[in-house]
């Protein structure tokens, strides 16, 4: 059994590595004492791509190339990832929670038959086991769970685990294996892009200003957008707003929609349901603006104001483009 | 077309849930059970291509203990023609892996020609049992549905994922699995017919054995349940609307130095 | 004994508390404050089978028992008193009487219809000097050929102006008292039927309450359910089975507003601890639960005789007299436990108050249940 802890690499389709993958490399490097690896599956890598992921921490990058690996195909990515980890036996397998790795990672763990940890915000070694810790019903317990054997498969919630500072200029050490990739059945037909809102995409966020109810129609939604253009927030909203059509589902936070842990969460008119605090309850700083002092997001709440959001959005908003310079 | 749907039966979001007695699971006394949310639209889903095709079957399935049938019994009554419910102390601790054998196991025998799951079960959350079965079986797999759209000969369908920053629509060949994200459809109420009529359809039983599986320990296990640790209590920042926001972009800015 | 719902009652329970709670709550608030009667919702509860429970699959029904009628009736309630009488109406006194004692060719006319939500139907017997004294009716009809011509005015009709057909009581025999009533199925539109006014009311603002005034309506005899003199039968079983779906609204509306005076208790904070710690609180709380558990289980009674076709008038009758009493005395004190906040629109429990206070009023007073119940305890005495 091979020491290395992978980290499978999410990439913005264009050759880039996400930033998130900054958090993955540094834990799992935190982890193997060093031995993290970046295992990535791609039909082109930019060669500043590769710098960076060795800036973030990866000693080796196991780099798949191949047309034939985009789109996302999880019938072609698995049996060339499970290859490769035959050959390599690598301790760990690691990744962000990703649209395309929620769903590669538990594939091949099937592949493998080991146990995988979907959604993990903890990760600790006791002994020889590794425990993963992970938020379930809702967000109200936390769940510590082992595997039986190696490899350890897990994904890792983005925005949670620390990122280490970079190590500009480290050489990236790049592995070129050989590969075969089956023929998949899958086809994509089209991707309809969202019209873009120009604010970043709400679980990748390190600030997110969310809506509610209390909003009182979806027109008013335009205060939060200035507000979250200042600051550089994604804008997400309640299942109320959601239910009530004022905004598209893809913005819902909560069990039935996003799960986000931003830097900074604002919530406005937010009463703060158990469904929607799932969503946002590992939030490092959490901010309440209700009129009604009794709302349960205030008990989960770092900063509140009880008062009306018509009035302190645009306060607020003076306040931070002072603060900001803008 | 023969259609399965795997449900799960999970505590009711609203309930309070408390860690039992052995610290590895929830205290299961005065819960109320429903249909996971997501298994909810993966029924509705089903339904509706039956309805469209105007011919077909939807057998729901379902791993747990007795109480499991009722979900199953609700899932009649919203419309599926019957019901198959893997009921065998062996699954007591299954994680994600042990419970796709099994529910691959159902899908040899039943040979459908497609499988709609919800896009994760809302008590552990994991989301690994539709890629794990489809990985178990060697079928495509399309995760977050929004939409779908079978071809008129039934041999190929069309669905529309939801991905980061957008929607990618695949098409892939029969049979295949599908998770359903919230939004591909509104579930519908059971009607009074319905929960009448459920009574007579059937619910089938199957242990470990009927499906040719031998005792298996799962690959990851629960070491402890723990209750949230509390957060800390936050601060009511009061005055004028001026300076309480003035306040709190300091605070957010010195003290929690989140900006 | 058994006091556990069938595996079936609790999944109408399920079905009617999600759909109450999604559907029709959100909309409660609003729809009291216009007055409005609540047609999509209405149509919606049609398609899910809640409007004509009891009636058989041979007529468009499910054919569900009354246990499960009490069952969702109550879960309405608890979202939305209004939409549960628009319910009770169209089950327990519209669609039940025309299925008991209409032919086979009047239920294809005058029940299928009003089955799956497509029409409704009301109930018309009070009368402005007819109220509790129901055998007082002045409504006329002469007979004419293969026509009633019919005169005359009746009051408080619940769902009056949204129903496509009314069952009216008419004195057909003026001599004979209440044996010379009769019972007829008169659909809107009939010449001379005429609803000149709504009525503005303290509570149940979204259900529609009408006047129905008849000039000279000529009916077909084809329209009449039973024989002539059979009106004042099929009237007072029509209302004992109504008082058990009242009973049942009853037990929703007290439940509804405990509901939000639990949740009150546990949030409001007074002198360092949430109200709900402060014994007089508890008090009321406890009290409150009490008397709703005990006006559920007589409604449940009552259902479960009728649905073991046992004589259920009297048990109806405690039922509805306890579970009306439960909501007045519940809503008050809910409002209590809310403090001035219970007097404000916003916090919703005003209106459960103000929807209570009907529920010992109509299908009979609690006085004229004190009477059915006396006479049933005394025996022929």
């Amino acid at each position: 059994m091979g020491t290395a802890f992978w980290c499978i690499v999410e990439d913005d389709r264009k050759g880039q590595p996400k930033k998130v993958m900054a958090e993955v490399l540094t834990e799992a490097g935190r982890l193997s004492g060093g031995q993290a690896e970046a295992v990535w599956l791609t039909d082109k890598a930019a060669p500043d791509g590769l710098e960076r992921l060795a800036e973030w921490g990866a000693s080796k990058i196991w780099l798949l190339e191949s047309p034939a690996l985009a789109p996302y195909r999880g019938e072609a990515w698995v049996p060339v990832a499970a290859a490769l980890v035959s050959a390599r036996a690598p301790k760990a397998i690691l990744g962000p929670v990703t649209s395309r790795q929620r769903e590669f990672l538990a594939r091949l763990a099937a592949r493998l038959g080991v146990g995988f940890a979907a959604d993990t915000v903890g990760l600790e070694l006791d002994g020889d086991t590794l425990v993963a810790t992970r938020p379930v019903y809702a967000g109200k317990l936390l769940s510590k769970v082992t595997w039986a054997k190696t490899p350890w498969v897990a994904s890792l919630r983005p925005n949670v685990f620390k990122a280490g500072d970079p190590q500009p200029g480290r050489a990236p050490v790049v592995e070129r294996p050989s590969f075969t990739v089956p023929d998949a059945t899958l086809t994509l037909v089209e991707r309809r892009e969202e019209v873009s809102t120009g604010l970043p995409e709400l679980t990748e966020a390190d600030l997110v200003v969310s809506g509610g109810r209390g909003l009182k129609g979806p027109e008013n939604f335009v205060i939060l957008e200035s507000l979250a253009s200042v600051v550089g927030a994604a804008v997400g909203a309640s299942r109320a707003a959601v239910d009530a059509g004022w905004r598209p589902h893809r913005f819902q936070i909560g069990q039935t929609g996003r799960t986000i842990s931003p830097k900074l969460y604002l919530g406005f008119g937010i009463s703060g349901a158990i469904q929607h605090l799932a969503g946002m309850r590992t939030s490092k700083v959490i901010v309440a603006v209700n009129k009604d002092p009794e709302a349960p997001i205030f008990k989960i709440a770092d900063y509140g104001i009880v008062g009306d959001l018509f009035e302190v959005v645009p306060a607020l908003t003076e306040e931070f483009k002072k603060l900001l310079g803008k | 077309m023969k259609i399965l749907v795997p449900i799960k039966q999970v505590p009711d979001t609203a309930t309070q849930v408390k860690v039992g007695g052995d610290q590895r699971a929830i205290e299961t006394a005065g819960i109320t059970w429903i249909i996971s949310p997501y298994d909810e639209f993966a029924v509705e889903e089903a339904l509706r291509i039956k309805e469209k095709r105007g011919q077909g079957e939807v057998v729901t399935v379902s791993l747990g203990p007795d109480r499991v049938k009722e979900a199953l019994r609700s899932s009649l009554a919203m419309g599926a023609d019957r019901a198959i419910h893997v009921n065998d102390p062996a699954f007591a601790e299954a994680d994600t892996l042990l419970t796709a054998r099994a529910l691959a196991a159902v899908f040899t025998q039943e040979a459908p020609q497609l499988a709609i799951f919800g896009r994760q079960a809302i008590d552990d959350d994991m989301g690994a049992v539709p890629a794990q079965v489809a990985e178990l079986l060697g079928w495509p797999s399309l995760y977050w549905i929004m939409e779908e759209a079978i071809d008129a000969g039934g041999k190929t369908i069309r669905a529309g994922r939801q991905v980061e920053g957008g929607l990618e629509v695949f098409e892939a060949p029969l049979p295949c699995v599908l998770a359903a994200q919230k939004g591909l459809n509104e579930p519908r109420y059971p009607t009074l017919k319905g929960i009448m009529g459920a009574r007579k359809k059937e619910i089938k039983d199957l242990k470990a054995g009927d499906l040719g599986l031998a005792p298996a320990p799962p690959q990851l296990s629960v070491v402890r349940l723990e209750a949230l640790p509390p957060r800390s209590p936050g601060r009511i920042i009061g005055g004028e609307v001026k300076d309480a926001a003035r306040e709190l972009v300091r605070a957010l800015r010195e003290e929690a130095k989140a900006i | 004994m058994r006091v556990e719902l069938t595996e079936e009652q609790e999944m109408v329970r399920a079905m009617a508390r999600e759909f109450a709670d999604k559907d029709v709550r959100p909309i409660a608030a609003e729809i009291d404050r216009d007055a409005r009667f609540p047609r999509e919702t209405v149509r919606r509860m049609g398609g899910l089978g809640l409007l004509a429970m009891t009636i058989p699959p041979a007529y468009g029904g499910s054919g569900t028992d009354t246990v499960s009628y009490a069952v969702a009736m109550e879960e309405m309630a608890r979202a939305c008193a209004s939409h549960a009488v628009i319910m009770s109406v169209n089950n327990s006194l519209y669609c039940e009487p025309v299925h008991q004692w209409g032919s086979e060719e009047q239920k294809q006319r005058f029940l299928v219809p009003f089955v799956g939500g497509q029409k409704i139907g009301c109930f018309a017997l009070t009368e402005p000097q007819a109220g509790s004294d129901a055998t007082n009716q002045h409504t006329l009809a002469v007979r004419d050929g293969d026509h009633y011509a019919v005169n005359g005015r009746k009051i408080f009709v619940t769902n009056g102006r949204e129903s496509a057909a009314a069952l009216v009581f008419v004195q057909t025999d003026h001599e004979a008292g209440h044996r010379g009533i009769t019972a007829l199925v008169v659909e809107k539109g009939t010449p001379g039927f005429l609803v000149p006014r709504v009525e503005e009311k303290l509570g149940l603002r979204a259900s529609d309450t009408a006047e129905f005034v008849f000039e000279d309506c000529r009916v077909p005899v084809a329209n009449r359910l039973g024989e002539e003199g059979m009106g004042f039968k099929i009237a007072m079983s029509s209302l004992d089975s109504g008082r058990i779906g009242i009973a049942a609204q009853a037990v929703g509306i007290a439940a509804g507003a405990c509901e939000l005076a639990l949740g009150y208790a546990r949030e409001r904070k007074s002198f360092g601890v949430p109200i709900g710690q402060h014994q007089m609180v508890q008090w009321m709380l406890a009290d409150m639960a009490t008397a709703i558990d005990a006006a559920r289980l007589l409604t449940l009674r009552a259902a479960a005789l009728k649905d073991a076709k046992k004589p259920f008038g009297a048990a109806a009758a405690m039922a509805k007299l306890f579970a009306s009493e439960t909501a007045m005395k519940a809503t008050t004190d809910a409002i209590q436990v809310h403090g001035g906040y219970g007097f404000i629109k916003e916090y919703r429990v005003e209106r459960y108050f103000r929807d209570a206070k009907i529920t010992q009023i109509y299908e009979g007073t609690s006085q004229v249940q004190k009477l059915v119940i006396a006479r049933s305890v005394l025996g022929g005495a």
